[in-house]
């Protein structure tokens, strides 16, 4: 706000305070849609710990992460649920190494209008459920990853006419939700939660169907000299963090790549 | 509706959103004025070009504004790219960046309405003046302005409106970066895409009822402005 005079000048015209600019000890967190459940129950267990660091979190889909990051939006860590956008962010020099792997997620078979506990993927071929949700599998991983597990079914081209396609995993369990799709395929993570527990079981969809979700996380260029970002990333390894990451169905497996 | 469970995140964006569109509207205002008075009065060849440049956001898709300023307000863009050489910030999802987005966004909403009130002025009024020595910045204020008071007022209440209202400009270019760019259209979205219905019907109530009042008020004044819509019949003379 410093660096534009005249319009910091029409701003004091409208009587603006300049927000208090002590971004030192803030950091703002891009992460995957899956992790909301998550990072709800995460962060303020983090912010207890260290109470003189500030959080904000933003979730999207990681992919949209990753073109804002390229693009240079000032996020200072970055949560992907695909191993291979922050790899392609140190590369660019986006982001700064290490890779850190933070969780391996699965995928599921949700439904908020029957119980897809009782259902598997060959289900999705009846009649009744008109609209399938997956998050978009060109910048979802777990859209990326749904459409795997439907090729490895033989039902992608089956079902064409019946998909459609969240933006973000939370975007597609909400069009679940909506009942505006029948059924879908979201994160464990999501259908684990009680909100959605309530609505109708879920259906957990063999790993060995896709390509493992490795999920990890990696602090970018902007955010190199953030404390908070620092500090979050080493509160991920910590085994409080581990216990409720895998409470909310994430396996774990931490390990820096260079 | 309980509004008094909002929490600091969504006062937050209403604040953002009012902030947003104010300078909008105000920077708007200056400079669609000469602008629309060029568009107006000018018989140079440019005035169709011009005019239809200035019309290109109500036809085009958001995604395309938002698209075209993301690369050129970005880094690697003209604009952004010099900022930095000068060692300022780019200004992708940035304020200043959805600042700059709004403007473009909500241009054709301020000249239109000033253009059309400045064609209607009848030029005699203004040689009129001139006759009588006013200078040229005299019979603006003392002609023009007044006789376009409704074509300001409406130029100011879409511009804020249309700017409270956009998404897809802001979505594309912004990030929903609390306090900076996620605005209540934003904040909405977010709501609904983790199933936080309660937050997404109260920002969503709020938007309903400030659009709904503003245009109430926008047409309780401008009837006013304009007179009653038959016009009134001339007081009797006689005893």
């Amino acid at each position: 706000m410093k660096l534009h005079p005249f319009l910091n000048l029409l701003l004091a015209f409208f009587a603006v305070n300049a927000s208090p600019l002590s971004l030192a000890e803030t950091a703002r967190v891009a992460a995957a849609a899956d992790l909301r459940f998550a990072f709800n129950e995460l962060l303020p267990l983090f912010q207890k710990n260290n109470p003189t660091h500030q959080l904000e979190l933003i979730m999207g889909s990681s992919g949209k992460f990753m073109q804002q990051i390229e693009n240079g939006a000032p996020f200072d860590i970055f949560f992907s649920a695909d191993v291979n956008y922050p790899k392609k962010l140190v590369a660019s020099g986006k982001a700064m190494a290490p890779v850190t792997t933070y969780a391996f997620g699965r995928i599921v078979l949700w439904s908020a209008k029957v119980d897809a506990s009782q259902l598997s993927l060959a289900s999705l071929a009846r009649p009744e459920f008109r609209k399938i949700a997956i998050a978009a599998p060109e910048h979802a991983p777990y859209g990326a990853r749904a459409r795997e597990a439907l090729e490895h079914a033989g039902l992608w081209t089956t079902l064409q006419g019946k998909l459609v396609f969240g933006e973000n995993i939370s975007h597609t369990a909400q069009l679940i939700d909506s009942q505006a799709a029948e059924v879908g395929i979201i994160a464990l993570s999501l259908a684990m939660n009680d909100a959605l527990k309530a609505k109708g079981g879920y259906f957990l969809i063999p790993a060995s169907s896709h390509q493992p979700l490795e999920q990890a996380f990696v602090i970018t260029r902007y955010g190199q000299s953030n404390a908070a970002a620092r500090a979050f990333a080493q509160f991920m390894g910590t085994p409080e963090a581990r216990q409720v990451m895998q409470r909310h169905g994430f396996g774990i497996s931490i390990e820096a790549r260079p | 509706m309980n509004f008094s469970s909002m929490t600091p995140g969504e006062w937050q964006a209403i604040w953002l959103t009012a902030k947003l569109a104010g300078l909008t509207t105000l920077i708007l205002l200056l400079l669609s004025a000469p602008l629309a008075w060029w568009l107006a009065h000018s018989r140079s060849r440019w005035v169709s070009g011009v005019a239809a440049l200035v019309a290109l956001p109500l036809v085009l898709p958001p995604t395309v504004i938002g698209f075209y300023l993301l690369i050129v307000l970005g880094p690697q863009g003209a604009v952004g790219a010099t900022l930095e050489q000068m060692g300022l910030q780019h200004l992708a999802f940035s304020f200043w960046g959805i600042l700059v987005g709004s403007v473009i966004y909500s241009l054709p909403f301020a000249v239109q309405p000033l253009r059309d009130a400045f064609a209607a002025i009848d030029s005699r009024l203004l040689d009129a003046a001139a006759t009588l020595r006013a200078s040229a910045l005299d019979r603006f204020f003392s002609v023009v302005l007044p006789l376009s008071r409704s074509g300001i007022l409406t130029a100011v209440v879409i511009t804020f409106a249309h700017t409270v209202g956009e998404f897809g400009v802001i979505a594309m270019l912004g990030g929903s970066i609390p306090g900076e760019t996620r605005v209540v259209s934003i904040a909405i979205y977010d709501h609904t895409q983790a199933l936080e219905y309660g937050a997404a019907h109260r920002l969503s109530a709020v938007l309903l009822g400030f659009s709904f009042v503003t245009l109430l008020l926008f047409y309780a004044i401008n009837q006013r402005v304009m007179g009653p819509l038959k016009p009134a019949r001339p007081r009797s003379t006689s005893p």
